[in-house]
């Protein structure tokens, strides 16, 4: 609530002693296009000032990190003189306010966050995770997040090749919209977002500047929700899928030409963002004139200008002698184009606006002198009381347990959004949306990316470290199913209000998880993003940290396992450890009840066993698939599925059949193959039916309760 | 032999068609949509995508671009002119094909693969298919449902099922020559049995004979 005693610092998001170090810093009062700066750069959003500390404990180097976090991707060396370029953001509050837009402008940004890096754009993914379906308004939001990625992504022309969905009671009042983007790149296009040296031009391209998205950063992601959400909706961002189209093919000519020294994307703190950060990186600072920006409306005031979030915006410092030639691609990529800066020898960025100096501030101190908080941890008290009340199933019937997992929209088939993202442009999906993990081709190289994320809340509410460990381990199953090696990790860390210690234990839990996974498995972290606040009146999400990982296929299979292989005949092997009884966090608990007991952790032991067993079996097997939600009998059900062919398995037990332990996949073989160490035959192909121990269904009844998962639940 | 493959701004399918186009033995050259001369080129391809990010209504600006002269005069000499989903739209904004493309009848943007049969073996498109041959090709589009109220279209290739909506379930259409031709689903997506189907290659082929068959502008 605002009023007129409200001083402009805390209208702005900023706390009193912030306020206080900006005076230091400058030695006198902020003037107010100053002031608007600091605002947008020092939010949580931003500068990361409650989760920086504890972030430094990720791995992050390793021989082919190239560039690690702290740009705009991360970038890893994959062989031949390729690189992949890869990061991960989240788009929550905006989402929630308005789902379309908020999910659109999500696509957009992290697009630009990779081809700044010099990358093309080769596919997206997202992680969306909404309350249940029941609910009129969940369903607008999932309808309208869905809408808005196949909105701006299929127009945008890259390839949205899923991710995953999740639907838990904990995001009703706050949805989580994650997305991700992999590019690649020939080694010698790499740009950074630097402005280079003293005398560099900066070069505003693409969209005009007008009064959207203005403290979107601050005033929406940085803060909690209440029930004046609504109002909030002139702080978010419309996206236009044509003009990035335009400014992705225009900046990659710039850097096929190597035409720029540096370029810096507009997202999150606009131009307040995209001046000090490349300036303050090459030491240096920078002109810039205001009046130059070109504008998609009038009157707009200078702290207007430097704090919006207009989209499709870059960025580029450009050597004086080429920027008639960046003006020429701008305009025939019919794209805008303003000259608004020349970079500065000393470290001071000055601004002006109406022939008038409005700021004048040390470029570096917007980002490098942000706050650092050492929030208070602690560990919540209520975590031993749902350690000591595990989910205990007992004997289950197989069948209906089985049709009942499989109509979960959380559990059965995402055809329902993914068929609604081009997900084959470009000519490179090889393995593609409703698998564990995605398969691109690298054209010419005989190289493939495989690319999975995964998450999930409830195991990391009963507990954040083992959960977010199992993320990891899950993930680097997945892309090893297609046959890569795991080569380097994203993460998006979705928390709740890190003012409450819980919260911040349940960060410094999942951080140490991740970190201890990634460094068991080898692999570096080269990108992360966190995104706190996730309350809505005083209720937190489940801790919801997303992990992508990317794994190389070198030389990639000839023909890559995929769920639609198996034909009658065929063995069915299980390939990992023995499951226990442990069912904490599982779709079965979920269908049950509330969360309880501590989940099965991780074993590196193991899990580094059975990923090297998947990669060489992804070179024979027709179908690999990894046990994870809904346990083993999901996993046979869903190869029924899509082979359209029955199975005999011969496994009985409700660990055996729903355990989510991990470690664990299905090969599907031909019989008289070399059987591996870890595994064990559970059955065979063949009928029209799935029988398992004395129970039978047809694969066609499967079918339709897996199918009409999400449509049923949206008809409701 | 030489194709132009016009580049709208909002394009995006552009290079899949050159790659697919050049694996089968043509010569696919990108043209911008500036371009006011075809010469020297023995057909055009306007490949999928978003052209002009479908203002105003989809193909309705790129209809209007400059390249569509040289495309107007090949069409009316006979050279084989083929439009792909976005390139389909185009074509009949242009009034190059008869009938319009409207939203699909379920309201929403649909990538999968579809069954489609060979109906008309005796375009530039068709020419190297059997006469009921099925295809398995994606369509990946929202505004792929086909009507035309005048019923003067001549339906070359047909939906198995009914996706979206589309009179006489067309999925491609030719004018009455049979060298301009229209089509939903992208056949240069289905090149290749690693992506899940290789079905698309006979009406590239036909469509590459076609071009041969054809002397340059």
């Amino acid at each position: 609530m605002t009023t007129m005693e409200t001083p402009v610092y805390a209208q702005l998001g900023m706390t009193e002693e912030e306020y206080r170090s900006v005076v230091s810093i400058l030695g006198r009062e902020p003037r107010p296009a100053e002031l608007a700066m600091y605002s947008v750069m020092w939010s949580e959003h931003c500068s990361y000032k409650s989760s920086r500390a504890h972030l430094r404990r990720f791995p992050t180097e390793a021989p082919w990190v190239v560039v690690g976090p702290g740009e705009n991707a991360g970038v890893v060396d994959i062989g031949d003189g390729w690189l992949a370029a890869i990061r991960i953001e989240s788009h929550n509050h905006p989402s929630f306010v308005e789902p379309y837009q908020g999910a659109a402008t999500g696509v957009g940004g992290i697009l630009r966050d990779v081809f700044t890096m010099g990358a093309r754009p080769v596919a997206l993914w997202n992680q969306i995770r909404f309350g249940p379906l029941d609910q009129p308004r969940n369903r607008y939001l999932f309808n309208g997040v869905v809408g808005g990625i196949a909105g701006y992504g299929n127009a945008v022309g890259v390839p949205t090749l899923g991710g995953e969905i999740e639907f838990d009671d904990c995001y009703s009042g706050n949805p989580l919209v994650n997305v991700m983007c992999l590019g690649i790149l020939r080694k010698e296009q790499l740009v950074l977002g630097t402005a280079g040296e003293p005398g560099n031009v900066a070069v505003l391209l693409g969209a005009a500047t007008g009064r959207d998205g203005i403290g979107g950063a601050s005033v929406l992601a940085s803060a909690s929700f209440d029930e004046e959400a609504a109002t909030k909706r002139p702080s978010v961002q419309v996206g236009d899928p044509f003009e990035e189209k335009k400014l992705i093919e225009a900046c990659l000519e710039l850097y096929e030409r190597d035409l720029v020294a540096g370029i810096q994307d507009l997202g999150a703190a606009g131009l307040s963002c995209a001046t000090s950060e490349p300036a303050g990186r090459a030491g240096l600072g920078m002109d810039v004139d205001l009046d130059r920006v070109h504008l998609r409306e009038t009157g707009m005031t200078a702290p207007e200008i430097l704090m919006s979030e207009s989209q499709e915006r870059m960025l580029a410092f450009v050597r004086p002698d080429n920027v008639d030639e960046v003006l020429e691609v701008a305009e025939r990529w019919e794209i805008d184009a303003s000259v608004i800066g020349t970079v500065r020898a000393d470290d001071r960025l000055v601004v002006s606006h109406d022939g008038e100096l409005v700021a004048d501030v040390p470029a570096a101190s917007l980002a490098d002198d942000a706050p650092l908080y050492h929030r208070p941890v602690e560990r919540p008290g209520w975590l031993d009381d749902l350690w000591s009340r595990p989910f205990q199933p007992g004997e289950v019937p197989v069948i209906d347990t089985l049709l009942d997992l499989l109509r979960q929209p959380g559990v059965g088939s995402a055809a329902w959004a993914y068929e609604q993202y081009d997900h084959m442009l470009f000519l490179g999906t090889v393995v593609g949306p409703g698998h564990d993990g995605s398969l691109l081709r690298v054209a010419g190289t005989g190289k493939g990316l495989a690319v999975s994320t995964d998450g999930n809340g409830r195991l990391c509410l009963l507990d954040p470290r083992r959960g977010s460990a199992r993320l990891v381990w899950e993930a680097a199953l997945n892309v090893a199913v297609t046959g890569a090696r795991p080569l380097a990790t994203v993460d998006n860390l979705n928390l709740g209000n890190p003012e409450k210690p819980e919260v911040m234990w349940q960060l410094v839990e999942v951080v140490e998880g991740i970190s201890g996974a990634c460094e068991a498995l080898g692999i570096p972290v080269v990108g992360g993003n966190v995104s706190l606040y996730n309350e809505t009146d005083g209720a937190d999400i489940n801790p919801t940290p997303v992990v992508g990982v990317l794994g190389l296929a070198d030389p990639m299979p000839a023909l890559p396992p995929r769920l639609d292989r198996a034909e009658p005949g065929m063995e069915i092997w299980l390939i990992g450890p023995e499951p226990t009884d442990n069912f904490a966090g599982s779709h079965l608990e979920r269908l049950h009840g509330p969360a309880g007991g501590r989940p099965t952790a991780a074993d590196p032991e193991v899990g580094l066993a059975v990923i090297d067993e998947a990669v060489r079996l992804a070179h024979v097997a027709p179908v690999l698939h990894d046990v994870s939600d809904g346990g083993l009998a999901v996993t046979i059900a869903e190869i029924c599925i899509a082979s359209g062919v029955g199975a005999t398995i011969e496994l009985e037990g409700t660990a055996e059949l729903f355990g989510e332990d991990p470690h664990r996949f299905v090969a599907v073989v031909t019989p008289g193959w070399d059987p591996p160490a870890l595994g064990r035959r559970i059955g065979v192909m063949g009928g029209d039916s799935l029988r398992i121990g004395d129970e039978s269904v047809s694969v066609a009844a499967l079918a339709e309760a897996w199918r009409g998962a999400i449509p049923e639940a949206m008809r409701s | 032999m030489r194709v132009a493959v016009a580049v709208f701004p909002g394009s995006n399918c552009e290079h899949d068609v050159v790659r697919a186009l050049g694996t089968l033995g043509a010569e696919p050259e990108l043209v911008w949509h500036r371009e006011t001369d075809l010469e020297g080129f023995n057909g055009v391809v306007l490949p999928g995508g978003f052209a002009h990010g479908d203002a105003l209504r989809t193909g309705a600006i790129a209809a209007l671009s400059p390249i569509m002269e040289p495309v107007r005069r090949m069409a009316e000499s006979g050279k084989p002119v083929l439009g792909i989903c976005n390139g389909f739209q185009i074509l009949c904004e242009a009034g190059m094909l008869p009938g319009a493309l409207i939203a699909n009848r379920d309201l929403a943007f649909i990538c999968r693969f579809v069954e489609v049969e060979v109906v008309d073996t005796g375009t530039v498109l068709t020419a190297a298919a059997e006469p009921g041959q099925m295809l398995r090709i994606p369509l990946n589009s929202y505004e792929g449902n086909w009507v035309d109220p005048a019923r003067t279209g001549r339906v070359v290739v047909r939906y198995a099922d009914d996706p979206n909506g589309s009179q006489d379930r067309a999925a491609a259409v030719a004018n009455e020559a049979g060298n301009v031709v229209g089509i939903m689903p992208h056949p240069e997506r289905a090149s290749d049995p690693l992506l899940g189907s290789d079905d698309g290659l006979v009406l590239l082929e036909g469509f590459v004979r076609s071009l041969r068959a054809s002397v340059p502008a």
